[in-house]
């Protein structure tokens, strides 16, 4: 997998980089948890094992302007199950120049060369509001939270967990109604993603309810999401603001911002657009495999 | 009071929900990449012995279940109640039909079985797997019709009836899995 994957960017001219996998930065993503890491000799300073190699990544970007792709280690505390797994590999890659539309055409020919043995082409190319108009009949920029509940109890049966906004609800929603009933063995792309799940994209100025993001989806798993990228200083942020603030109201650390990237973006980050995909799960449907740890070599709970 | 948070789901943990205690059968983590996680948990009532589907937040707690399961061995019926032992302790519990259930058609003088304690009160007790019971009532037995493996049924000391082979008779002893109710073979004493 990872030769055809190197090969496949060495056709394109996107240029393999590495990158730290510890920083003295860590994401302010709410739903993201960065583990810390401290030493003997420096106690004082507190290094966060990366979530993603995002940020450094795109400081390259502002440097060089170059396409480049990496394949690294990433790290999410608490994130244990059949399909998830602490760390895992990433292939992350950005393109410059490159529109939502470009991005999403350049994953599909990646992806249906690594999965031609499991996938039926074409894949499927939907919306956010789409899928849930068609598998739940409601609207989810304008649902009220009790509609939303509603309609997760009318679906499943059961009686949905507290949850504190409307982003919740429709994170439930995708992952426990949606998600099972996209088609399997085939590529679903669904875009348009909320402005509000979208931390590092930019807004789509046609519709500006919605963020320049998609995800995509095969037999249930989440393979790998995109943006195009936000290259606004200040807006970005104000947004790491802003999720510093939600995180300290849900109880939980605030985290030092990475002013290098921020500088990087104020020096001129290029419009490009960029993906990760998750190499874990894609081995998964290569081996026909349900649980991940099946696709590692050692799970968590055996290091 | 004691309670769980997500993180430490696992199959066999004891819980509160609604009221009853339960037992988690399975844990899936669920999670958006960039969202809101979630824990779908496989969940069995202990008392009414269903089983449902349940999603919780991660890093909810839920009220821990205090649910003890004990060996015990069964002593006699009075008629009401159903009367364990504590083999250790010598601790008698007179417990009710409405805990038994189905159980009580296995239940022989002197077997061992596991009684669910919840707060130290018996909701549910679990015969052995296997019991050896007399045949008391059953069609007259037909000898030399045993190649043909039909069965006929056969009412046994405790109650319950049981599909046998028809060569068996009246005073056999059979060899029972309560678990699914078959007929398992013969038995010596």
């Amino acid at each position: 997998m990872l030769q055809r994957i190197r090969a496949f960017f060495d056709l394109h001219g996107v240029m393999e980089v590495e990158t730290p996998v510890l920083s003295r930065a860590a994401t302010s993503e709410v739903h993201l948890d960065s583990w810390c890491v401290t030493s003997n000799d420096q106690p004082e300073q507190t290094y966060f094992l990366q979530t993603s190699p995002e940020l450094f990544m795109k400081r390259l970007l502002a440097d060089s302007a170059e396409d480049i792709y990496q394949i690294c280690k990433v790290f999410r505390a608490g994130e244990q199950g059949t399909r998830h797994n602490p760390e895992f590999t990433l292939l992350e890659w950005y393109r410059v120049g490159f529109d939502l539309a470009a991005l999403m055409q350049e994953v599909e020919s990646l992806l249906n060369e690594l999965l031609s043995n499991c996938i039926r082409a074409p894949a499927m190319h939907t919306t956010y509001e789409a899928v849930f108009q068609d598998i739940l009949h409601i609207d989810p920029f304008s649902a009220s939270m009790e509609q939303l509940t509603q309609c997760y109890q009318d679906k499943t049966g059961s009686q949905p967990p507290s949850m504190s906004n409307r982003q919740d609800a429709l994170d439930l929603l995708m992952s426990e109604v949606i998600e099972p009933a996209l088609p399997a063995n085939r590529l679903v792309f669904v875009n348009g993603y909320p402005a509000q799940q979208a931390s590092l994209a930019r807004i789509d100025d046609n519709d500006p309810r919605t963020a320049r993001r998609f995800e995509v989806f095969c037999g249930g798993l989440e393979l790998a999401n995109g943006f195009e990228e936000l290259t606004d200083a200040n807006e970005q942020q104000q947004r790491m603001h802003h999720e510093n603030q939600q995180r300290q109201a849900a109880g939980l650390d605030e985290v030092p911002l990475d002013e290098h990237f921020l500088s990087a973006l104020r020096a001129g980050l290029p419009a490009c657009s960029g993906v990760a995909v998750g190499l874990d799960r894609i081995l998964m449907l290569m081996t026909n495999e349900t649980q991940i740890d099946r696709v590692i070599s050692f799970s968590a709970d055996r290091t | 009071m004691a309670s769980y948070s997500t993180n430490e789901f696992r199959s066999g943990l004891k819980i509160m929900m609604d009221g009853d205690p339960c037992s988690i059968i399975e844990n899936e983590f669920v999670k958006p990449g960039k969202g809101q996680a979630f824990n779908r948990v496989k969940i069995r009532n202990l008392k009414t012995g269903r089983v449902l589907e349940k999603t919780f937040k991660s890093g909810d707690s839920v009220e821990a279940a205090d649910v003890v399961d004990t060996d015990m061995q069964y002593l006699y019926n009075d008629g009401e109640s159903w009367h364990f032992m504590h083999p250790e302790s010598f601790e008698q519990f007179a417990i009710g039909a409405e805990a038994l259930g189905d159980s009580t058609q296995w239940l022989k003088e002197q077997d061992m079985c596991v009684v669910t304690l919840w707060n130290d009160n018996p909701i549910a007790v679990t015969p052995p797997n296997h019991v050896i019971l007399q045949i008391t009532e059953t069609d007259p037995g037909v000898r030399g019709d045993t190649a043909q493996g039909g069965t006929k049924p056969a009412t046994c000391e405790t109650g319950a009836v049981v599909k046998v082979p028809l060569f068996l008779e009246q005073g056999d002893l059979i060899k029972v899995d309560t678990r699914t109710g078959d007929y398992l073979g013969r038995a010596k004493e």
